[in-house]
């Protein structure tokens, strides 16, 4: 393809091809921090013109790539940077085999590692970014690789996709740790953030999971925590992994085992600073 | 070297590992045509770099997994079927992994294939449909055409374990001209140990090369010729295995797809076959390989015209010519779905 | 596996994972012991757990047919 730019995200390295520069552009900034990566990929990334003609003329990224979803619809190009992280995501969704892949954030602290995941809406991400500003270590904000061996936490820390409300409370972040605003996304208000330094720098330090948490947001909930059975958890985690199914007997050890070794809390509430003090109660 | 070249290469000479340079490249091509599981089963005892290493012993555990669910879902069908007695032929990648055939070794498996006898049809499809497969669409048209012309009853998912098996009667549309003799096909297949059953190996050659060539575009080539690669140096040890699938051929009307199917295999794979039936090699091969072969190292198909014309000429080989123009003018005329998988 | 109180089942022939409720696990551990009809099988339960027939036989049943559409159990 014209253009590419070569990424490794902890354990996983893309390759990506583009029709057009500028959302490698904006990529390249971005991830500048991040190690080389090592030479083969686990996957390949392609943003491409639907239509050869629509390079030029109300060009639309299409996303594609080793594995595809056939009605993936295309973007704005002044939204390829979404178009790429999209893309990258769709790679570890549909085609990551190698750990047990949970559709959670995590961060650790201690050597603990605190895993989150909820209905998209339920803020896992949001309240990742900001215990990642706090004293704790971001590992993904997004996706949780699990160890199929060991049951570490693998970091994945990619860039932070902020939405709608969630982007003012970064507003101080350094500017080069941050992306363009993109506005009318398909998903609303877009902002990336750039992981903290420490984050980057410690993306290959594994850590065991020690928590579990089920997070619910609403405006009217009361604050409230209630320890979830491992039976439970197990099945919630079922419905967040993209490969569970995939992994055969080895997911069912994995996440069984995970569930075994790490207590669960379900925790309801309705702005981020009691959501920020309720993990630090359960967690202690 | 161009295309694909260098993935047939390495498929059929597992040494030649030694001399990619770009393995990134070989994995999003072999991804694009369903060989990634087939390479890491052959570049099992090579020196890889580490990472490469990786990527194909992951790939043969993702096999292994989907092999383990595609023998069970064959398995649920056979439970289902079972007490009507009827034959149930096991076609495709489960029937090479079922049967414990090289061709199945890394293979992707996608949909149960089954075939069944035709008079049978109806209660095949009361007893999958008592049985909690249900049908994917309702569409009219696609429906009335699958019925009338095509070669399978229209596409049943389980909706507990959302499978999808299609049940075939014969091996080519009924439109296609030519005529396979499906009643020879269950006649000669070969009953396993559970009951199930898988087609004699020169009719699993033939059917190999009816798919290759009559199914579809040729989208999935390079792989459907593997499967013809594994299936003749597995069978040709047989002494009367050439002379069979000659006669075979001839019975099923597929001399010309099976020949070429042997020429283009001992091209790209270095398949060893007998020269008589593969016969002389025409002008017009070199146009089946490149269509093989149209596949870049981000993972794209390349040559569109090509590809184009390959397109065309599935159609037509499944209907004669006012069929299609009333069949493409019924797909024309609908809202345009989500690209085929071509 | 058993997790609280429920009993997680991985069967490796499908590939696919159980969630069993009482008296499936029971079934199941009933028929391990050797193959049986459905009566021999209501026979077996109740005299492991001292029920009455008539107060187990439309759970056993109706838990039957289930493992029996799952693929867990079928007739020979």
């Amino acid at each position: 393809m014209r253009h590419r730019l070569d990424l490794r995200i902890g354990p996983v390295t893309f390759r990506i091809g583009s029709d057009w520069r500028a959302p490698l552009a904006e990529l390249e900034r971005l991830y500048a921090p991040y190690p080389e990566p090592d030479g083969i990929a686990d996957f390949t990334v392609r943003l491409e013109a639907e239509r050869i003609w629509r390079r030029w003329i109300r060009p639309s990224v299409g996303i594609r790539g080793d594995h595809n979803l056939p009605d993936a619809a295309p973007l704005a190009l002044r939204h390829g940077l979404l178009a790429a992280e999209m893309a990258m995501n769709l790679q570890m969704a549909l085609g990551q085999r190698r750990f047990l892949l949970l559709h959670a954030a995590t961060v650790e602290r201690d050597g603990k590692a605190l895993l989150m995941t909820g209905e998209s809406g339920a803020g896992k991400s949001t309240l990742a970014a900001l215990l990642g500003e706090r004293g704790w270590r971001l590992m993904g904000d997004e996706f949780a690789l699990v160890d199929l061996d060991t049951l570490a936490l693998h970091p994945f820390p990619r860039m932070i996709s902020l939405k709608n409300e969630a982007i003012g409370l970064f507003a101080d972040a350094p500017p080069e740790r941050l992306g363009p605003l993109l506005q009318d996304t398909p998903k609303g208000r877009i902002r990336h953030l750039r992981p903290c330094a420490d984050a980057i720098a410690r993306m290959d330090e594994p850590a065991p999971p020690a928590f579990i948490l089920f997070p619910r947001f609403g405006r009217d909930f009361e604050r409230a925590v209630r320890p979830v059975g491992a039976a439970e958890a197990f099945v919630r985690l079922t419905q967040a992994s993209t490969n569970y199914i995939a992994l055969g007997e080895r997911g069912f050890e994995a996440l069984t085992g995970l569930v075994a070794a790490a207590p669960a809390w379900g925790i309801d509430y309705s702005d981020t600073d009691g959501a920020l003090a309720l993990v630090e109660e359960v967690s202690r | 070297m161009r295309g694909s070249h260098i993935l047939a290469r390495l498929l059929a000479d597992p040494a030649s590992a030694e001399l990619v340079r770009d393995w990134t490249s070989i994995f999003s091509m072999a991804r694009a045509q369903s060989l990634l599981g087939s390479l890491g089963w052959r570049l099992e005892d090579q020196d890889l770099p580490e990472k490469a290493a990786s990527i194909l012993a992951v790939a043969q555990r993702d096999y292994e997994s989907a092999r383990t669910q595609s023998l069970w879902e064959a398995e649920m069908a056979r439970r289902a079927l079972a007490p009507l007695g009827v034959p149930v032929v096991l076609l495709k990648g489960t029937a090479y992994a079922a049967a414990g055939l090289d061709a199945g070794r890394g293979r992707s498996i996608g949909d149960l294939d089954i075939l069944v006898p035709r008079e049978a049809l109806g209660e095949v499809q009361a007893a999958l449909l008592a049985a909690g497969w249900e049908w994917v669409k309702e569409d009219e048209y696609d429906d009335l055409y699958y019925r009338r012309w095509m070669h399978e009853l229209p596409p049943l998912i389980h909706k507990e374990r959302d499978r999808m098996i299609d049940v075939h009667h014969t091996i080519l549309p009924l439109t296609a001209r030519l005529k396979p003799d499906a009643a020879a096909l269950i006649e000669d297949s070969v009953e396993m140990d559970s009951g199930l059953r898988i087609l004699s190996p020169p009719d699993m050659v033939i059917h190999s090369a009816a798919h290759l060539f009559a199914d579809g575009d040729m989208a999935g080539g390079l792989r459907n010729l593997w499967d013809i690669d594994r299936l003749v140096r597995q069978f040709s040890e047989e002494p009367d295995f050439w002379s069979r699938l000659g006669e075979r051929a001839r019975r099923h009307q597929l001399e010309a797809a099976t020949s070429r199917a042997l020429r283009l295999a001992t091209r790209l794979y270095g398949t060893p076959v007998e020269a008589r039936l593969a016969g002389p090699r025409p002008a017009l091969d070199l146009l089946f390989e490149r269509r093989l072969l149209a596949r870049d190292g981000w993972g794209r198909a390349t040559r569109p015209i090509l590809r184009f014309a390959f397109y065309v000429r599935s159609h037509w080989l499944r209907m004669p010519p006012l069929m299609l123009a009333r069949h493409l003018w019924t797909k024309w005329r609908r809202p345009k779905k989500a690209a085929s998988n071509v | 596996m058993l997790l609280d109180g429920l009993t997680i089942l991985y069967h490796r022939p499908s590939g696919m994972t159980h969630i069993l409720v009482t008296p499936a696990p029971e079934i199941l551990a009933a028929l391990g012991d050797a193959p049986a009809d459905p009566e021999e099988l209501l026979r077996r339960i109740c005299e492991r757990f001292e029920i009455e027939a008539e107060d187990a036989a439309e759970a056993v049943a109706a838990r039957l047919a289930e493992l029996e559409a799952a693929g867990l159990v079928r007739r020979a």
